[in-house]
């Protein structure tokens, strides 16, 4: 248990999304419901484990002045295989997410990944570390877009990719009270400026926590 | 005419590109601070935009369509944009040295810029002609340097002001982007 909330306070404190703003761009366009949350995160939890594997076998080929071009190269060709799939057995969430599928390639998380863990970590390391940060982005998404959808929608709900049934559908504010702004840039904007800010208070809190213990 | 100079106004204000699209926050949150250093990025991103376009468009139109090798676009796009952002350094930096002063440390930083390759993607899904591929190449990096030269402005302002600590640094210049977001959606019916 201890150890699940010291991954919890980590989950925090190291967050890809709001502790380093790595990936943002596509947090904030895509959290307008759960269900394009999570897609998009499986999605990247799946490219970014296998391009951490994949690159981190391959380190020692790799010559170190083209590493880049070369990481580019692989994750497009992860991502371009994920999009098909996608568009193959999930027409609707190829729909919603439309073009930031593709965008996934530019992702800072992936190539942030590879270049900081994986070409210097071995196999099984770098596997792992793909499937936490993933799952630590998913988290942050799902996060983000269950708050957007509840404050526009009063409806927190998901409905299976594959068939578009809906699993769940939970009615939580009635609809006289929705903000309806919140599916609009500027609730993806404010969303994630006071998420973002909660983790700073968090990181300083612990900090000063820190610095009292040393004197 | 008029309607590619709707295709401008609309690329450039209305779908703006930061702040409808959601792209290219990472330079805006980086490089902003300053807004001098503003117009430098968003001219070498208005430049490599451009540029890439150009060949990209021309790669899948001559050479992907004929040889239906379509789903190679993802691949063969970001390699065009990675190349020419390395060839335009090159080139800048024998023949240009002040050109390569100003814009030179911003160039690396544009191949993992998402405007990039969305402009260059979204140029194919939309099926446009050359010249309206042309003007929405131009549109959509002139609405990015806007929006990093107006926010790198408020910015300047904002180093003095008194923020709460949580707040200090990225999350209150996202609360000025989302202001400025919801200035800019009342341009929608401009058009």
């Amino acid at each position: 248990m201890n150890k699940l909330a010291n991954y919890g306070l980590n989950l925090l404190k190291e967050n890809p999304v709001f502790g380093l703003y790595l990936g943002i761009c596509s947090t904030l366009a895509i959290t307008t419901n759960l269900n394009n949350a999570l897609g998009m995160g499986v999605s990247v939890i799946a490219i970014l484990t296998v391009s951490n594997i994949v690159i981190s076998a391959m380190r020692k080929i790799i010559p170190d002045e083209i590493r880049i071009p070369v990481y580019i190269v692989i994750i497009a060709t992860l991502v371009k295989s994920v999009e098909l799939l996608i568009k193959a057995y999930a027409p609707a969430l190829d729909t919603a997410l439309g073009v930031f599928i593709p965008l996934i390639v530019v992702n800072c998380i992936i190539l942030g990944r590879a270049e900081a863990f994986a070409n210097q970590n071995g196999v099984l390391a770098s596997a792992l570390d793909g499937i936490n940060m993933g799952i630590a982005y998913t988290l942050s998404l799902a996060a983000m877009s269950a708050i957007r959808q509840i404050l526009a929608t009063g409806i927190l709900s998901m409905a299976n990719p594959f068939t578009d049934e809906i699993i769940f559908s939970i009615n939580l504010i009635g609809s006289d009270y929705v903000i309806p702004m919140m599916k609009e840039p500027i609730g993806a904007f404010l969303t994630f400026a006071f998420l973002a800010a909660g983790v700073q208070a968090i990181r300083t809190y612990e900090a000063d926590k820190a610095l009292k213990e040393v004197k | 005419m008029s309607d590619l100079f709707t295709l401008f106004i609309s690329a450039l204000i209305i779908n703006n590109v930061i702040l409808t699209k959601f792209l290219g926050m990472c330079p805006l949150l980086g490089v902003s601070t300053k807004s001098s250093s503003a117009i430098g990025m968003g001219l070498a991103v208005i430049f490599v935009i451009f540029g890439s376009s150009v060949f990209t468009y021309l790669l899948y139109y001559s050479v992907l369509v004929p040889m239906s090798l379509e789903y190679m676009d993802l691949i063969t796009f970001i390699l065009v944009i990675a190349a020419f952002v390395q060839f335009v350094e090159m080139v800048l930096k024998k023949y240009s040295m002040g050109l390569y002063k100003a814009l030179g440390i911003y160039l690396p930083l544009i191949t993992t810029n998402c405007v990039v390759l969305y402009v260059t993607l979204d140029n194919i899904i939309k099926g446009f002609n050359f010249v309206e591929m042309c003007v929405y190449s131009l549109a959509v990096p002139a609405g990015f340097m806007l929006i990093m030269y107006i926010f790198a402005t408020i910015r300047e302002r904002l180093e003095l002001a008194n923020v709460p600590n949580a707040f200090k640094g990225n999350p209150i210049a996202l609360i000025v982007v989302a202001i400025m977001a919801a200035i800019f959606t009342s341009f929608a019916g401009l058009v």
